[in-house]
Order: structure tokens, then C-alpha cells, then sequence
């Protein structure tokens, strides 16, 4: 993790001292809300169906033991006992009260987490690769790139007022797991032919009602000038970015109208005239932020200790290695991703007790650090193999070995119509209902890789669109009805899902997703085959076919 | 509407001029863009200084060549919400080299202060009077600045560095 300096705190506490004045002339009528509304939303703070929501920052999904102790006291001291990890490597919080927020604030500004611009028209939290710094073949680690974009970025005095929110993504491996494609600005770390490090910068994707894949703006900006060229970015987009309708005011949008040509054009013209100035980063300071980063000194280990080797009789155990632990950059050691996808339960809630309970487990076997992924699930970035069969017994004590990550299981869901004031239908019991459906692991196993993504409403926080299996929430005439997709990815070969038919109503949605993953178990070319691919080689007809033909 | 400048409460010395009024014959006068690019010549040459209210859907680059001979550009905020004139502010200050007043009108609220100041405005029109009186306050909330603009605070990456190089000499 990034270990905050003095300048860092100070900052996060002058932010809080700010904040508290705010709430407090808001609560005397001061502030106006349509003034206030703004300046909570800077800070996290939205107002939902039942009470105010708080969404606080896990920048690039890095954690410390002791951040997430703090977590799960916010959700113990000031919520109901649990908090809710979203697609976007933040947590939310949904019963806080407006008058707790500033001192919420305050302890977790004390192990150095802040909710800045997790909300609001502004840079929201710079997110990456939830394995960064662990997984084999990086170029290098892209946190420290989203550490310098972190800071560049908060309390910008340029852009806190842009048309509409701002999501950077960064990613450094060949696989991408920070879906840098759906992102208003999506940046993907390699070297070019001279060995140097740089960026390929792509601008413009994005979900929501008009959905786009990011395009490549320009495939090559060295490191040293990523932030000038980021701000150039931003500058074009602050200035011509649409204002008149809330639904076309992203980038894309901007993009989109003008063509990514004709943008770049704009863009590069704005560069060319500051690229030079104050905003190129020096080495040194690369190094600086480098060094403030943890890195554990790895023993040398065996890669098939005795202590595996015997597991390996339980079949339990079995099951959720080859399912949950991934290859590590360190021999002898592995990644192991937790579920937050328990059988029955919403998709990325953790107890105030899972979460402490998780941070002793981090300090026993994992040098104290947690990660936390767009699939909402968290993850143990350095697990030493030998200890997986006790890091097993005990995530299993606390309900949380389930083996189904990245199986049809686990799925990526919005709060939906129970929470959320924007929706049009519920999310998380059809997510819960699928997940009883599919709960044998067997039957989860024979299917193979298979996301399934839910949004309650147009504004796809469950990113359906990129779901290889999406359902969307929609109305009609009062009642929730549910569109779906299939064939959506969000990884390097970004995708949107293609529509398989009409609309079905709330309690056929279980059944439908069943029918398409039967016509896939019939479809496809080998058991090694993906959903994903069997879509793609025969197209949405043969599923169409064969899921409506009886409805 | 207060106006503060230089830190303080200050009468304005500017009429506001509407697009339909007269002209006065002497006397500081802001007038609007569209009345200004009408007949810059007959607003520049009258007695007296003149200031432009340039709207924020329009190219800075229009007002350039003519800077030189104005004492105020007036930025628009026509809510807070909307931050085009900060765009403009810091293309004014740090790409043309403006250094007359540059004043912020429009929704201009306390907590927009310290953003104001680092894209360059240096005077105010403030929308409620406690705002402008709490404004020296306000501006002293923060003390760390993390990204560069012309406004020459020392940003947190060049200030950790100063204290790296400091204690690497034995200071």
C-alpha cells in the first residue's frame, strides 16, 4: 500500500475540517440543499431511498489491514453493521445520518482513506488492476501511476466542475482487469520499441444509456507526460463537453459527436502548447512515490509444500484452490481472491466482523495488505501456498471460501430498486435467486467462466452491458422487467452484449438465464469453449432460438 | 453584490453597463462581450478604464488580441456547477499572460473560494454577503496543494522534494 506523508494527512484533514463547516451550515440553513447537494457529493455523500449513502475511495484497490479495521468500524459505529463493495474499488455505507459523516470522515482520515470525489461531476477514484504489483508479467506496477494521478487529480482547481463524473482506469498487464475500456479515459501501461515506459491512452467508453468502448486516442505517451496529456484531456472536455443534457454530457458523448480523429486534433493542439510545463514528472519523483509503497520481502518457499500436497486429499479444499487462488510473481506464494458471492446473499456485501476478522487473516498470511477488485470480491495479494490449507479452514469459519469466482455465481450487481432511488427494479434478489439456482459447484464448474451482471436501471452500475450474460432492469406499466444480453466482456476484447429478445418479467428472469446457459452447454464447440466465445462464433440467433421457442 | 478584492470587502469602481444603456462619458465601465466585440474601439478609446463580461461559451482567443488595453475580464459562473470559466481563468493567466483584474461573477459561493483563487481570479463578486465576509477565512482551509497552475503555490510533489534534497544535505 501507499503510506500517506505529512502532506498527505494534512490534506485529508483540511478536507475534513471543510467538510464539517459545510454540514454544519447546512444543518442551520445556511446552505441551501441545491447548494449543499454538490459539496456532499464531492465528499461521498449521496441521498438514497431510505437515508444518506457514503461511498469512501479504496484507491486502485489497495488496503491495509488496518484501513479496512476502520471500515468495518464506520459500518459498526455509524451503520448497521456492514458495508458494500461496488464495481469501482469503493465501499458504501447505506444507513449513515447526515450529522455521524463528518466524524465518520475523521477516523478514517486517521489510517489515511478519504471519500473525495467518490461522487460529483469531477475525477472520481483512479482505480487498476486489484493484482497490481503481484501478477506475473506486469510491465510494472500501475499503482504508482495511479498514486501521481490520485493526487494530480483531487481537488482539482480546474476540474471540480466538469459537465459530468470522470473515471480513469489503468491496467499493466496483457490481461485486463481493470476495464479500462468502459472507462471515460482508460490507460494501459507498455514500453515501446526504445524500452521506455508509456502509456496507450483511450478516451470515451462508458456504459449508461448510450453505451460505448473506449478508442485508442493515441497509442503511445511516456510516462513523464501522462499528466500534461491528461489534462489536455480534461481542458478540451471542460470547456466543449455538453452541459445542456445530463445524458450526453460524458465524454463520450463529446467524442462521439465531434470523432475520435477530430478530438484527438483538439486535444493534441491544447498539449502541444503545456506539455513542456510544471506537469512533467521528473524521475525523482516517480522514485519518491515508489518508495511509499509497500513490498513485502518474500521468503523463499517451495512451490508444492508438504502442507498442499496433504490438503489435497480434502476435496473441499480442492475445489476452492483451483477455483480461488491464482499465479503469484513470487514462486512459493499465491493470489488468492475471497468471494464476496455466498450462496443466497447480495453480491459484495462483508459484515463488520468479516471485515476484522479478514484484516487478522491479512497480518497472519498476507503481510497485512487486502485488495479489492471491479468483480467485487477482495482479495489476498500474497499468500505463502503453504499456509493456503489454514488461510482455507479459517475463510470457510467465516463464510467466506465460497468457490465460485469467476463461475456463473458470481455476479456483479447494483443496490438496485432496495436501495437505490434512481432504480426501476431490484437487482440483488435476482442475483440472490440465481446464485440459489447455480449453487451447486459441480453443475458451476461444467459451465465454466460466466459473468453474469445486473443493473436495476439504465445507468448500469452493474455494468450489464459488458455482463457475457447482462440483465437489465427496466418498467413497464409498474411492473419491473428485465432485458438481457449475452455475449458482453469487459476485459481487453471490451464488448457489448447483444439483446436476445422482448423483455421478460421479474419471476421468469431465474428460468431465462438457465435456458441460455443450457442452449451453451448444448452449443458449444468443447467442454474448453467460454460462453463468451460460443456467442461470439454463432452469434445471439441459436440462443434466441432456443430460450424463447417455448415462450 | 460584494466585491472583494485583495482579500477585503471593496466598492467596485466599475459600473455595469447593460447592453442597452447608455455609455457613460468618463468612468471605469464593464460591459458585456457582445457589446464589446460590437465596437471594441469605441469602448477602448473612450475616457476611462474598460472591463468585458465574457461569457463561458466563447473562446478566450477572441479577447486576446484586446487584453491589453482592458483592466478587468469578468468570468462567468452562471451556477457553480457549471466550471468552464475556470478553463478560461488559467488560459488568461498562464497561457496570454494576463496580469489585470480577472473577477469571477455569477453563483460565486464560499466554497468555491480556494478553486477561484488557484485558476487565477483575483477579485470577486460574491453572491451573499456572509460569504464575502467569511472570505479571508475561507481561503486559509487549505494548505496543501497537489497540482501546479499559475498561481505559484507549492504543489506537494515539488514540496516533498525540497525536503528530501534538504535532509539529503544534511540540513
Amino acid at each position: 500500500m501507499y503510506a500517506y506523508d505529512e502532506i498527505d494527512r494534512t490534506l485529508v484533514n483540511e478536507r475534513v475540517a471543510e467538510f464539517r463547516d459545510q454540514v454544519k451550515r447546512r444543518l442551520s440553513g445556511e446552505l441551501t440543499e441545491d447548494e449543499f447537494k454538490m459539496l456532499r457529493l464531492q465528499n461521498g455523500v449521496y441521498l438514497q431511498l431510505h437515508a444518506y449513502m457514503f461511498r469512501v475511495a479504496i484507491p486502485y484497490g489497495t488496503l491495509s489491514s488496518r484501513q479496512l479495521r476502520a471500515l468495518a468500524h464506520v459500518a459498526r459505529r455509524y451503520d448497521r453493521g456492514y458495508g458494500h463493495f461496488t464495481t469501482r474499488q469503493n465501499i458504501q455505507f447505506n444507513w449513515i445520518k447526515l450529522k455521524d459523516l463528518p466524524d465518520a470522515l475523521s477516523d478514517l482520515a486517521e489510517v489515511g482513506i478519504h471519500a473525495m470525489q467518490t461522487s460529483g461531476n469531477n475525477t472520481r477514484n483512479v482505480t487498476s488492476d486489484q493484482w497490481a504489483g503481484v501478477a506475473p508479467g506486469e510491465i510494472e506496477d500501475p499503482r504508482i501511476w495511479a498514486e501521481l494521478m490520485r493526487q494530480y487529480t483531487t481537488l482539482h482547481p480546474e476540474f471540480s466542475f466538469l459537465p459530468r463524473k470522470f473515471k480513469i482506469a489503468i491496467t499493466a498487464s496483457a490481461h485486463d482487469r481493470a476495464a479500462i475500456k468502459i472507462h471515460d479515459v482508460g490507460l494501459r501501461l507498455h514500453k515501446n520499441a526504445d524500452g521506455e515506459t508509456g502509456f496507450e491512452v483511450l478516451v470515451g467508453g462508458g456504459l449508461g444509456r448510450t453505451p460505448f468502448i473506449a478508442k485508442t486516442i493515441k497509442p503511445f505517451v511516456a510516462g513523464r507526460d501522462i499528466l500534461s496529456y491528461l489534462e489536455a484531456i480534461m481542458r478540451v472536455y471542460n470547456q466543449y463537453g455538453r452541459r445542456d443534457n445530463i445524458y450526453k454530457a460524458r465524454i463520450k458523448i463529446l467524442v462521439h459527436e465531434l470523432g475520435i480523429e477530430k478530438f484527438a486534433v483538439e486535444v493534441d493542439e491544447e498539449w502541444q502548447q503545456m506539455k513542456s510545463d510544471a506537469l512533467v514528472i521528473d524521475d525523482d519523483v516517480v522514485e519518491d512515490i515508489r518508495s511509499r509503497f509497500f513490498y513485502p520481502a518474500y521468503e523463499k518457499l517451495p512451490h508444492n509444500p508438504e502442507e498442499l500436497k496433504k490438503a489435497a486429499q480434502d476435496q473441499k479444499f480442492e475445489a476452492w484452490r483451483k477455483n480461488s487462488t491464482f499465479a503469484h510473481k513470487a514462486p512459493g506464494y499465491a493470489i488468492v481472491t475471497i468471494s464476496l458471492k455466498p450462496v443466497g446473499a447480495p453480491p459484495g456485501d462483508a459484515t463488520a466482523e468479516q471485515m476484522d476478522a479478514l484484516a487478522d487473516l491479512a497480518d497472519k498470511y498476507s503481510f497485512g495488505e487486502i485488495r479489492v477488485g471491479h468483480e467485487q470480491n477482495l482479495a489476498l495479494p500474497h499468500v505463502a501456498r503453504r499456509d493456503l490449507p489454514a488461510l482455507w479452514k479459517a475463510l470457510d469459519r467465516l463464510g467466506l471460501a465460497t468457490p465460485n469466482v469467476n463461475l456463473v455465481s458470481d455476479i456483479i450487481a447494483c443496490p438496485g430498486l432496495d436501495y437505490c432511488s434512481l432504480a426501476n427494479a431490484r437487482s440483488i434478489p435476482i442475483a440472490q435467486e440465481l446464485t440459489r439456482r447455480f449453487a451447486n459447484h459441480d453443475t458451476a464448474n461444467l459451465i465454466g467462466r460466466l459473468h453474469i451482471n445486473i443493473s436495476g436501471c439504465i445507468n448500469a452500475c452493474g455494468h450489464h452491458h459488458v455482463g457475457h450474460i447482462g440483465i437489465l432492469g427496466v418498467e413497464k406499466n409498474g411492473e419491473e422487467f428485465y432485458q438481457i444480453t449475452i455475449g458482453g466482456r469487459a476485459d481487453e476484447s471490451a464488448e457489448l452484449g447483444a439483446l436476445i429478445g422482448p423483455a421478460v418479467p421479474y419471476g421468469e428472469v431465474a428460468d431465462v438465464v438457465e435456458d441460455i446457459v443450457e442452449a451453451y452447454l448444448a452449443l458449444r464447440a468443447s467442454p474448453d469453449e467460454l460462453f463468451v466465445d460460443t456467442v461470439k462464433r454463432l452469434g445471439v440467433e441459436p440462443f434466441r432460438e432456443r430460450v424463447y421457442a417455448t415462450r | 453584490m460584494p466585491l472583494v478584492k485583495g482579500g477585503q470587502i471593496v466598492a467596485d469602481l466599475f459600473a455595469h453597463v447593460a447592453d442597452d444603456a447608455e455609455l457613460p462619458a468618463d468612468g471605469a465601465v464593464l460591459v458585456t462581450a457582445k457589446r464589446f466585440l460590437q465596437d471594441p474601439e469605441a469602448i477602448l478609446r473612450r475616457p476611462g478604464k474598460a472591463g468585458v463580461i465574457w461569457p463561458n461559451s466563447r473562446d478566450v482567443d477572441d479577447l486576446v488580441p484586446y487584453l491589453e488595453r482592458l483592466a478587468v475580464v469578468a468570468l462567468v459562473f452562471p451556477t457553480f456547477r457549471d466550471g468552464r470559466a475556470y478553463s478560461q481563468a488559467r488560459l488568461l493567466r498562464e497561457r496570454f499572460a494576463w496580469r489585470g483584474e480577472l473577477r469571477a461573477t455569477g453563483q460565486v459561493l464560499r466554497d468555491q473560494f480556494v478553486f477561484m483563487l488557484r485558476a487565477g481570479f483575483d477579485a470577486f463578486e460574491v453572491k451573499k454577503p456572509g460569504d464575502a465576509e467569511a472570505f479571508a477565512q475561507t481561503v486559509k482551509r487549505y494548505s496543501v496543494f497537489y497540482q501546479p497552475t499559475g498561481d505559484g503555490r507549492i504543489t506537494a510533489l515539488h514540496r516533498r522534494m525540497q525536503l528530501r534534497h534538504s535532509e539529503s544535505a544534511g540540513l
